[in-house]
């Protein structure tokens, strides 16, 4: 799956028997392959911010968290989500915003820290998530590993990023700030 | 319209207001790094605007959404802070605006963050973790300017002064303010953490303190705004105005 099939691609009605209660594990497995509009590489389970998947009042239930409260991705994961869902035989999927407790990049699983190190993000301390970081540490290379670094700017190319440089490599990467 | 309300729409709208001052730098900024602050900071405000916004509308239940709050009230029905209105200025005046605000909003959020109303207290505690960040930038701007060139100084101490009258308003509370306070539902008065804490960067900028503002005869919380706020909501508004069946 690449980033922009969900915005542009065909979509085909759904004909088979549609899914209920028991396959709840399916539909997570699905939204495990919904990927972040902002950071593809990363699924939206993997940055924690799908809260909850329950069956209820016959359809499907989906609570989703947005990271920051201005992000633009917002509505474009939640559609991206309910399609996900469609296509595989859920009938009218109900995707609710779940605001608070607010979404914290403590919940960003350990292969969404990786996959993003891969990506060349630079993963979010673990634990300081929720006090937000007054100051932050130094962030660890994710070209060369080198933990001299040094912040160029508290804000990037997203609300979730800073940018960062290397001292040793001197490449520039960003860095996903705790939240 | 009830105390929550117009609480509510006061907080929208302040956050409203002061996205679209930081969208005007887009394109004008001193500094790239400085412009995507701006924009990212600008965006954070302009997501909890929305927020309370539609907390607003849906206790209104007229029909009215967020969008409708935002683009089709006129100014004496907007209830922003007057120093959220004010022109951006040049960076000094923008850096000086937005670390006023940055600090009184960081004390809000942080005690509505235990308010009784859960709803207020969930959108709080989401809001306070982007402040946090906009708290300690624009602190950290202070210090550059004031400590920086003897220019910086002069233009910062200049902003400083003309935007110090607008600072009674976060220092002062209403019978709205201290109804809810008194509720448990609303933040109160944060006049005094907001001294200390503005007198103590001031200085370490090597600016002086001003006396406390006082009272004057224009009202941004009753809708009672500067000239300013016309031509900022005309620009903001004119498209949905225009289009009234427009969508993206």
């Amino acid at each position: 799956m690449q980033p922009g099939d969900f915005i542009f691609r065909e979509r085909e009605p759904f004909r088979g028997t549609p899914l209920g209660e028991a396959d709840l594990p399916r539909a997570w497995d699905c939204l495990a392959q919904v990927p972040d509009p902002e950071v593809p590489v990363v699924s939206v389970v993997d940055l924690g911010m799908i809260r909850a998947v329950e069956w209820g009042d016959d359809r499907l239930h989906v609570k989703v968290s947005p990271t920051y409260s201005g992000c633009p991705a917002t509505e474009v994961i939640e559609r991206d989500v309910q399609e996900a869902l469609e296509d595989i035989g859920f009938q009218d999927p109900c995707i609710e915003r779940v605001l608070a407790p607010a979404w914290t990049t403590d919940w960003i699983t350990e292969k969404g820290r990786q996959q993003l190190k891969d990506y060349g993000i630079a993963p979010p301390a673990v634990g300081q998530g929720r006090e937000t970081l007054r100051d932050p540490g130094p962030a660890e290379c994710p070209h060369c590993g080198s933990a001299e670094t040094q912040q160029v700017s508290q804000f990037g190319s997203t609300a979730c990023k800073a940018l960062y440089k290397c001292r040793d490599c001197l490449e520039p990467f960003d860095y996903f700030k705790c939240l | 319209m009830s105390e929550l309300t117009e609480y509510l729409l006061r907080l929208a709208d302040t956050d409203m207001v002061l996205a679209q001052r930081f969208c005007e730098w887009c394109g004008n900024a001193p500094a790239l790094e400085e412009e995507i602050a701006m924009m990212n900071v600008g965006l954070d405000l302009l997501g909890q605007a929305r927020n309370w916004y539609d907390y607003a509308a849906e206790l209104l239940d007229d029909g009215r959404d967020a969008d409708h709050l935002a683009f089709r009230r006129n100014e004496r029905e907007y209830r922003n802070l007057l120093l959220a209105e004010q022109p951006r200025g040049d960076y000094a005046v923008t850096t000086a605006k937005q670390f006023f605000f940055d600090v009184w909003h960081h004390l809000v959020l942080t005690r509505l963050s235990d308010s009784s109303d859960e709803r207020i207290a969930g959108l709080a505690a989401k809001g306070l973790k982007e402040v946090t960040y906009h708290r300690r930038r624009s602190s950290e701007w202070m210090l550059r300017l004031g400590q920086g060139t003897e220019e910086s100084h002069r233009r910062l101490a200049d902003a400083v002064n003309n935007l110090w009258r607008f600072t009674y308003e976060l220092t002062d509370t209403d019978a709205i303010e201290d109804q809810l306070a008194e509720a448990g539902i609303g933040a109160g008065n944060v006049g005094d953490a907001w001294r200390a804490e503005v007198s103590a960067v001031l200085q370490q900028a090597g600016l002086d303190v001003p006396e406390p503002a006082r009272h004057f005869y224009m009202d941004g919380k009753n809708g009672k705004h500067t000239e300013h706020l016309g031509f900022l909501l005309a620009e903001m508004q004119y498209l949905p105005r225009a289009y009234p069946d427009a969508t993206w």
